[in-house]
């Protein structure tokens, strides 16, 4: 397929460009980090290709990279396949009104479990024709502006929120720097933080970067059990620590990326089990398990924070605010030089 | 516009060099005023240090290092105790050299008004990083601490300018390049928390290549946790003002420092979500040049002003004034009303 020609040609240009990397960029994220995360999600049998190549580098078992593998796969569904499976009717909403209409990420009024609810997520194709038209699931800003349009929807007619997650990373292309992408993920981090309607988003495959986040500000944030939520992608993040991409399985290994370590940490609220052998292989019965796990998450935030009116919004807004809040680690100090 | 600055300065010194201000408005440690000194200095090592040096022709090399630096923009020798009493703004070509945190703070807020909080919060390692090449994370922080005279990426505290309150919040690029991890996070929150507290507008002035790696998803998060906290100064009532300065990208830039109320840039500054070679890579274009600078930021309407860093204090002064006249009367209406 040519999207494998794609990524062996793009995979090529980055390790020609790994030694020119000056030392500054060593801890940087984004700009280093999206445009390699960005690098369309491997094909299972490009993985096989791409190993055999570094094969004497990689480590032979990782558990976390056999995730990540999962969690790129193309069997795997995609946020229209959940949109459909899980709610009974879905009218997509389309553009941003300002500039364009993004295909790689999706949203509209659905209904769920019996109440109208706003879905928006990151939509990835499945062959070669649709991950140009999704352009592998990486925004633009027009698809984080179309983004925000739905959340102030959702917001004035108080509809809950549900977010699928799964991009390499917002798209770093030049037409992104000119409309202002980080002013528009900025923004709608904005925007989640104070979004009167309870919001629960769902890593399905990859949660790369400020382009996953984006859309994860979040009452409550779950996971599936194969996917990744990261800072950077692992091949983004074995050159930036290492520059060596060929390393991102040991990346994938250091930096805790799957979600039982992250589950661990702290920082997501459940993990979703998948079907053994990953989400795609039983999809009816993977759709089954995330339906519960939303309706449960969802139930209980109606039933702690919505009936209550201003008070209750402010007491949502507040819970939201403690749980970021929290999220971080530090030491201190005590010999301090001031203070 | 240069009456501003002397104001701050004591009499007949207005034109003394910045290290020697440094040091009559500071006590305890000494601000690092030193990045263009030779070994010994507390930051040698660093990486303009290095530039200016490796660029030196030979014929140059007995000139003492501290008191010539190269332009890295027009290549001119400036002699350093001139660069500095302008604000380390090249004279010939305008270049803004990059300033360290603590440079940055003594140019702007009144003298010995400076009141650091926070100071002693350091990085811990939650993911108990693994690395294949380098030290473990928190030895290669305790070498960056040592290199540097900082303990972490960014600065926080209180001054005021020209006797107005202002919060602020300060990126150094030398510290692992500005990068934000649970530290900065938490640095910033409690910065922006004890604003609301003091009713006091926030600047917050950026240099920073993105999250840190080391601290995976945690560094991620603190994103959300800059950005919930602007909300909140919002919410207050209180202004955010953004200061976009070289370089700034990734998730610092794609976080709390978009979400300002004003957001400006300093001249030739490099802004931008990706860097240019990444583009380049992924849109196998070649860029133009001022690409992602302030510049181009200005003329796509994302920020709204570019602004030259003697320009800097007064315009501040101004929109501060401008404020808290407006708040001050909002102030009083709500009180107004609520009494009822
Ligand atoms: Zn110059």
């Amino acid at each position: 397929m040519p999207g494998r020609f794609n990524v062996k040609k793009r995979l090529g240009d980055r390790a020609n460009i790994l030694p020119k990397i000056p030392k500054e960029t060593e801890v940087n994220s984004v700009e280093e980090i999206l445009p390699e995360a960005s690098i369309p999600a491997h094909e299972p049998e490009h993985d096989q290709k791409h190993e055999k190549e570094h094969n004497s580098k990689q480590k032979p078992h990782s558990p976390a990279w056999e995730r990540v593998l999962l969690a790129r796969h193309i069997e795997r569904p995609r946020t229209l396949d959940f949109i459909q499976a899980l709610c009974d009717e879905f009218v997509e909403l389309h553009g941003d009104r300002r500039y364009g209409d993004d295909a790689a990420l999706v949203g509209g009024l659905a209904r769920f479990e019996g109440r109208t609810v706003m879905v928006l997520g990151h939509q990835k194709g499945r062959n070669t024709k649709e991950n140009i038209l999704r352009n592998f699931g990486m925004p633009r800003a027009e698809g984080y502006r179309k983004a925000l349009r739905l959340m102030e929807h959702a917001a004035k007619f108080k509809l809950p929120l549900l977010t699928f997650i799964d991009t390499p990373g917002a798209y770093p292309g030049k037409e992104s720097e000119e409309r202002g992408m980080s002013l528009a993920i900025a923004e709608n981090l904005l925007e989640l933080c104070r979004l009167p309607v309870p919001v629960i988003a769902l890593v399905t495959g990859e949660g790369g970067s400020g382009g996953a986040l984006a859309i994860g500000v979040a009452d409550r944030m779950l996971m599936l059990e194969n996917s990744i939520y990261s800072v950077a992608s692992p091949e983004a993040s074995a050159t930036i620590l290492w520059r060596d991409a060929s390393q991102a399985p040991a990346a994938a290994e250091a930096m805790k990326i799957t979600a039982p370590d992250l589950h661990k940490f702290g920082i997501i609220d459940a993990v979703i089990p998948e079907p053994p052998g990953g989400g795609h292989t039983d999809r009816p019965s993977l759709m089954i398990t995330v339906r519960e796990f939303l309706l449960r998450h969802l139930a209980e935030l109606e039933q702690d924070y919505i009936g209550r009116g201003v008070e209750g919004i402010r007491a949502m807004l507040d819970a939201r605010y403690e749980k970021y809040r929290k999220i971080g680690h530090w030491a201190e100090l005590s010999n301090s030089k001031d203070n | 516009m240069k009456e501003l600055f002397k104001r701050t300065a004591k009499p007949g010194e207005a034109e003394a060099n910045a290290t020697e201000q440094a040091k009559t408005e500071h006590n305890g440690p000494l601000p690092k005023f030193t990045w263009n000194q030779g070994s010994g200095a507390a930051d040698a090592g660093s990486p303009p240090a290095k530039v200016s040096e490796s660029k030196k022709p030979a014929k140059l090399a007995k000139i003492p290092d501290n008191l010539w630096t190269r332009c890295p923009a027009c290549k001119e020798l400036i002699y350093t105790k001139e660069l500095e009493n302008n604000k380390k703004v090249c004279q010939k070509c305008n270049h803004h050299f990059r300033l360290k945190a603590r440079e940055r703070i003594n140019l702007l807020v009144d003298e010995g008004s400076f009141e650091e909080i926070n100071s002693n919060l350091i990085s811990a390692d939650p993911l108990d990083f693994v690395s294949l090449t380098e030290p473990p994370y928190p030895q290669k922080m305790a070498e960056v601490r040592q290199k540097t005279g900082l303990n972490e990426a960014v600065i926080t505290g209180f001054g005021q300018l020209q006797g107005l309150p202002l919060g602020l919040v300060v990126c150094d690029f030398s510290f692992q390049g500005g990068s934000m991890g649970g530290v900065f996070g938490e640095k910033l929150v409690r910065l922006v928390e004890e604003a609301i507290r003091r009713r006091c507008p926030v600047l917050t002035v950026s240099a920073s290549g993105g999250a840190r790696m080391h601290e995976g998803l945690f560094s991620l998060m603190q994103m959300a946790k800059t950005t919930a906290a602007i909300n909140r100064l919002g919410e207050a009532g209180l202004p955010h003002i953004s200061l976009l300065t070289d370089p700034c990208t990734g998730g610092v830039f794609a976080s709390y420092a978009s979400v300002a109320d004003i957001i400006m840039a300093e001249p030739g500054a490099f802004i931008g979500f990706a860097g240019p070679r990444i583009i380049e890579q992924i849109t196998k274009q070649k860029l133009p040049t001022g690409f992602n600078t302030a510049e181009f930021l200005l003329e796509h309407g994302m920020v709204d002003r570019v602004i030259p860093r003697k320009e800097l204090a007064s315009t501040l002064e101004i929109l501060l004034r401008l404020y808290g006249v407006a708040s001050a009367q909002i102030a009083n209406q709500k009180e107004a009303s609520y009494a009822r």
